[in-house]
């Protein structure tokens, strides 16, 4: 059974502040790690195979040529093989493109059965690229997958994360599902996985390798552009309220019951 | 960070080791330290992480390091919890014996489950009346066709009741003396062997420390490691392989409560400054560093010369645990002294680091013993000129 | 394609401090360049120079997009419910359609559903579209997906708003592929360029930490997700006229996936997104047994039950209470963050509620940045006497 991952290399969030006298984004250092939500699509997928006992996890990640560690992390993780999709011209892709991207790249992998991808990344956070692909591919989805109850070759019953609960799906594979924290705690790599992730070979694939269309990627191919970046003004300083506590408690009871009774 | 000159793979490991130890055992030293409870979790992560096999070659399942892999992995462990470390570092006690002496077919049958973690091992010679004396073992194995049979009661055994391996050293034949001891290999589950009660301890206790009672066990002739007669000869044999296991137990610990003091001194203040800013602290500081570092490079030295395939290496070998473990008492003593009043209330973590340190002067040899195993060996070589 | 103009670059150096992949740096002559393997074209740097001496250049199309008519919102319900964020979609849409002078519709997929029409054309919908089929009467992706993109294959929509609900999400990214839309998610700000006539959609990106606003300049429909609570509902005219559409598929409609069941999780303390106020609690609780606490100071206030990622990774709640990056994004009115420190990863799933309370016993936590109040104090003494208080006075 053939398992493809898709995993995005993202910038460390907790490492990006605010500057409030100027009103712009600092980043110190440069931390780049596996998308946090792309670990769990990596740990499922790893946990399938070890369910059914055989198959085969394939990762695959759309970025620039350094996306090539990300990759190699998953490998240390215990995934077989690989592929970096890069190319200048993908540069500026939104999702619509990056979904087409990654879609012509799984069809190049071919004869899959699952398709995983993790809910969102957290510095795009449009959880669209996951059914973008299935929708280019035309294959079934299911998003906010929290658990995984049975699997086979050729269907899979899964639960599905709502506001209220859950629901449960059946669907014929293949099929994609973009997965949430709730459905399992990625391992740590092992040091086989650390050793073969440094020798290991990564085929990289561009516009010419995937037979892309141009029309249809980067910049020129993304229906949405970005024409602003701002930062958002920030809170207003607030107080801290100081004193014995039931004097405190009763000085902010009175402040907020007007919010609390509707 | 002095640079050891580690070659990428073991540099990889010990990034591995440290990653480990940081997100998986700090969260819970606390826990398994107060109720004693066997970290059985994390030595699943440890053997999913391959990290079992890195002293054992591999054929039979591991990733084919030595002695200096195992000190790596051991010390980065200890950092953050000296009691789950012995659980893994105990397993290797408890497997160098078949790795030394095993014939092809002991190996092929328990070196691989060994290397995977799988199974845990563990090693077993001390008893109530044969401490430092280890020739005063009472446990007695009599042939009988093609079994032995084993009576007796073995103390204070590390990994006692978790591991699935057992290497027992037990007397065959008294009147031989130093040559009358026989390594056996056991198994949990085998008829007549049962555990006792586990120890409550001071420090390290997250490892599980129980006696082992043998009750008419038949163990298979084929278990026997090595030849009869042997057993002491496979003990020592070890020991001077695992001894430097210990020693990094307690650079581990000692760093780990060096780092802790380091930190606290930099916040406390008194006196309108930081505590660091004392020249009576930062000589404390210092001196620590200094002989943490040194224990250090001797225990990585008598490593590399272990794996260099040198077998002569008891008095280095004994030197790098009594220096080590000396060590560990000092500087996780003078860390508490740092921290002051709050060192010793629970809820702070140095004094864990305190109460483990000890053990590591006793165990696998008391430092007492060391001394006399490096004096004998200063001697023997002296006569040897002569 | 991206471009420093040297000429212009006075070498301040904004532009690095903004890049979130670090992609610039100073060149030995004090200007700046932009390595193009790391430069996602995000624009940050255009936006922030001064100068503007950092170009992005794309060819300009012209295409006729002048079939494209109407507003529409995605009438999102369940079962048989239409869910509150579409009320809140047809307010922001009356005002995009009036400004463009164009009508508002509102597309409704389900099954015996069409006595619902009434109530969106309450909510200001010029006409409302019924799509009825057994196979409808619950979300199933593709079903949804073919009927809506038969729909605005059909009628052209200029502009589509949904909800940014589980369903919302799943369904409208797979139309926007399928219709070659572009899609802007989770919106805050939604407005018509005066002089274009599009949309501008305004967004948070890094976890809040920077807004985007963005653009669909050359496909249709233009579409976009917004959450729940943060435009304002239409008021209800139920004196308002309008028409109304059913359509029938005749069971040409297919679903490869089942849905075999819906369970729901007990009690509203579960039901994050839609709560008006939320008492959270973080590692300062030490142990299961404490959320206790937190759960009775909610109950007092009819309010949810929020978390830290370390309390849940403590195994004290369940994942499906987790506020923050790796969780749920909220914006209450009310936010009570008890023994929360306030790491970046928990702030970013809240720090667009109304009102932030904290307590935490550490003066120097994080949290305390983001609090309209904060308390320094122990929560096991401050909270219980927060429920008595709330009680008293709310009885009153």
């Amino acid at each position: 059974m053939k398992i493809i991952v898709c995993i995005k290399q993202v910038p460390e969030t907790t490492n990006v502040k605010i500057d409030s006298e100027k009103g712009t984004l600092i980043r110190e250092g440069v931390d780049s790690i596996i998308n946090p939500f792309d670990m769990y699509a990596i740990e499922e997928g790893l946990r399938i195979k070890e369910r059914l006992g055989e198959g085969e996890v394939i990762v695959i990640s759309m970025g620039p040529p350094q996306a090539d560690q990300a990759l190699r992390e998953a490998i240390s993780m215990g995934a077989d093989s690989a592929v970096l999709i890069t190319d200048r011209k993908l540069a500026g892709s939104d999702t619509w493109a990056t979904s087409y991207t990654l879609s012509k790249a799984i069809q190049k992998i071919g004869n899959y059965s699952l398709v995983l991808c993790g809910k969102q990344a957290i510095d795009g956070d449009t959880a669209q690229v996951g059914p973008g692909i299935s929708s280019w591919l035309d294959i079934p989805q299911v998003t906010y997958v929290k658990k995984i109850r049975q699997i086979s070759k050729d269907k899979a019953v899964v639960e599905r994360m709502t506001e209220e609960g859950f629901d449960v799906i059946e669907t014929p594979l293949p099929a994609l599902f973009t997965v949430v924290k709730e459905i399992n705690e990625p391992r740590l790599p092992s040091l086989k996985g650390k050793l073969r992730a440094r020798k290991v070979e990564i085929p990289v694939w561009g516009v010419n390798e995937l037979g892309l269309e141009e029309e249809k990627i980067g910049l020129e191919g993304s229906p949405t552009r970005v024409v602003k970046i701002f930062t958002p003004p920030p809170r207003e300083k607030g107080m801290i309220l100081e004193g014995e506590p039931q004097k405190v408690v009763d000085s902010l009871v009175e402040k907020l019951k007007d919010v609390v009774i509707r | 960070m002095m640079d050891y000159l580690l070659t990428e793979e073991q540099q990889m490991l010990k990034e591995l080791a440290h990653q480990i130890a940081e997100e998986k055992i700090r969260p819970v030293a606390k826990h398994h330290d107060e109720t004693q409870e066997f970290p059985s979790e994390i030595m699943k992560i440890l053997a999913q992480s391959d990290l079992f096999g890195v002293y054992i070659e591999e054929k039979y399942g591991g990733t084919g390091g030595g002695v200096l892999d195992l000190v790596l992995v051991t010390e980065e462990l200890s950092r953050a919890c000296g009691g789950i470390a012995i659980c893994y570092a105990a397993s290797a006690l408890g497997t160098y014996p078949l790795i030394l002496f095993g014939t092809e077919e002991q190996k092929q049958k328990y070196l691989p489950d060994l290397a995977s973690g799988k199974k845990l091992a563990a090693f077993a010679l001390t008893e109530p009346n044969a401490g430092s004396d280890a020739s005063a073992i009472e446990t007695k194995a009599e042939k009988k066709g093609d079994y032995y049979i084993l009576n007796g009661r073995k103390q204070w055994i590390t990994n006692g009741g978790e591991a699935d391996v057992y290497v027992v050293i037990a007397m065959t034949d008294k009147s031989k003396g130093a040559r009358g001891a026989t390594a056996f290999i056991l198994e949990k589950g085998m008829e007549g062997f049962e555990f006792g009660k586990k120890e409550d301890k001071l420090g390290i206790r997250a490892s599980a420390t129980r006696e082992l009672l043998f009750d008419n066990c038949k163990v298979p002739k084929d278990n026997v490691l090595g030849r009869e007669g042997m057993g002491f000869i496979v003990a020592m044999k070890t020991f001077d392989i695992t001894r430097p296991g210990v020693a990094a137990q307690a650079v581990g610990i000692a760093q780990g409560a060096l780092e802790l003091a380091l930190e606290y001194a930099h916040q406390r203040h008194q006196f309108g400054k930081p505590i660091s800013s004392f020249q009576g602290i930062q000589f404390m500081l210092a001196d620590m560093a200094a002989e943490i570092e040194a224990a250090r490079a001797l225990l990585y030295s008598v490593c590399r010369m272990i794996d260099s395939g040198n077998t002569n290496v008891a008095k280095e070998s004994a030197m790098a645990k009594m220096y080590a473990s000396d060590v560990c008492m000092k500087v996780t003593t003078n860390c508490l002294q740092i921290f002051g009043g709050y060192g010793y209330m629970k809820e702070y973590p140095i004094e864990k680091y305190f109460r483990d340190a000890k053990i590591t002067q006793i165990y696998e040899g008391t430092n007492q013993i060391m001394r006399e195993v490096i004096a004998l060996g200063l001697i023997k070589e002296l006569r040897k000129k002569k | 394609m991206i471009t420093v103009i040297k000429e212009k670059c006075t070498g301040c150096g904004l532009c690095i401090k903004v890049c979130p992949f670090s992609a610039i740096s100073k060149t030995s002559d004090n200007k700046v360049e932009i390595d193009l393997t790391k430069c996602n074209l995000c624009s940050a740097c255009v936006s922030v120079c001064k100068f503007s001496a950092i170009v992005i250049e794309r060819k300009e199309e012209e295409k006729d997009l002048s079939q494209y008519k109407n507003v529409w919102v995605f009438g999102e319900q369940k079962r048989g419910v239409i869910q509150p964020v579409v009320y809140e979609l047809l307010g922001k849409g009356r005002e995009l359609a009036d400004n463009l002078g164009c009508e508002l519709w509102t597309v409704l997929l389900g099954y015996k559903i069409k006595n619902r029409a009434q109530e969106l054309i309450h909510r200001g919908a010029d006409k409302v579209i019924v799509v009825e089929d057994p196979l409808l009467e619950n979300f199933l992706d593709e079903p949804y997906t073919q009927v809506l993109v038969d729909l605005i294959q059909k009628y052209k929509p200029e502009i589509l708003l949904a909800g940014a609900t589980t369903i919302g999400r799943a369904l409208i990214s797979r139309v926007a592929v399928k219709v070659h839309a572009g899609l802007t998610a989770d919106c805050t700000g939604l407005e018509i360029d005066p002089a274009k006539k599009i949309l501008l959609q305004t967004r948070p990106a890094f976890g809040g930490n920077i807004m985007a606003t963005i653009i669909t300049p050359n496909h249709r429909p233009q579409m976009a997700t917004v959450r729940h609570k943060v435009m304002k509902e239409a008021p209800v005219d139920s004196e308002r006229k309008g028409e109304v559409e059913v359509l029938n598929y005749n069971g040409k409609l297919n679903s490869k996936t089942k849905l075999i069941d819906m369970i729901d999780e007990v009690g509203k303390t579960v039901n994050l997104a839609e709560a008006d106020i939320i008492v959270s609690g973080g590692r300062g609780l030490g142990k299961a047994e404490n959320f206790k606490i937190i759960e009775e100071l909610a109950e007092v206030l009819g309010a949810a039950v929020g978390a830290s990622r370390a309390a849940v990774d403590a195994g004290w709640i369940s994942y499906a209470h987790q506020v923050g990056q790796t969780g749920r994004t909220v914006c209450p009115r009310l936010y009570i963050a008890c023994g929360i420190s306030g790491q970046i990863q928990h702030l970013v799933g809240m720090q667009s509620s109304d009102i932030i309370i904290a307590i935490n016993k550490d003066p120097e936590a994080p949290i305390f940045k983001v609090a309209d109040y904060g308390i320094v104090g122990d929560l096991f003494e401050i909270v219980p006497l927060l429920t008595t208080r709330f009680r008293e006075v709310l009885k009153k």
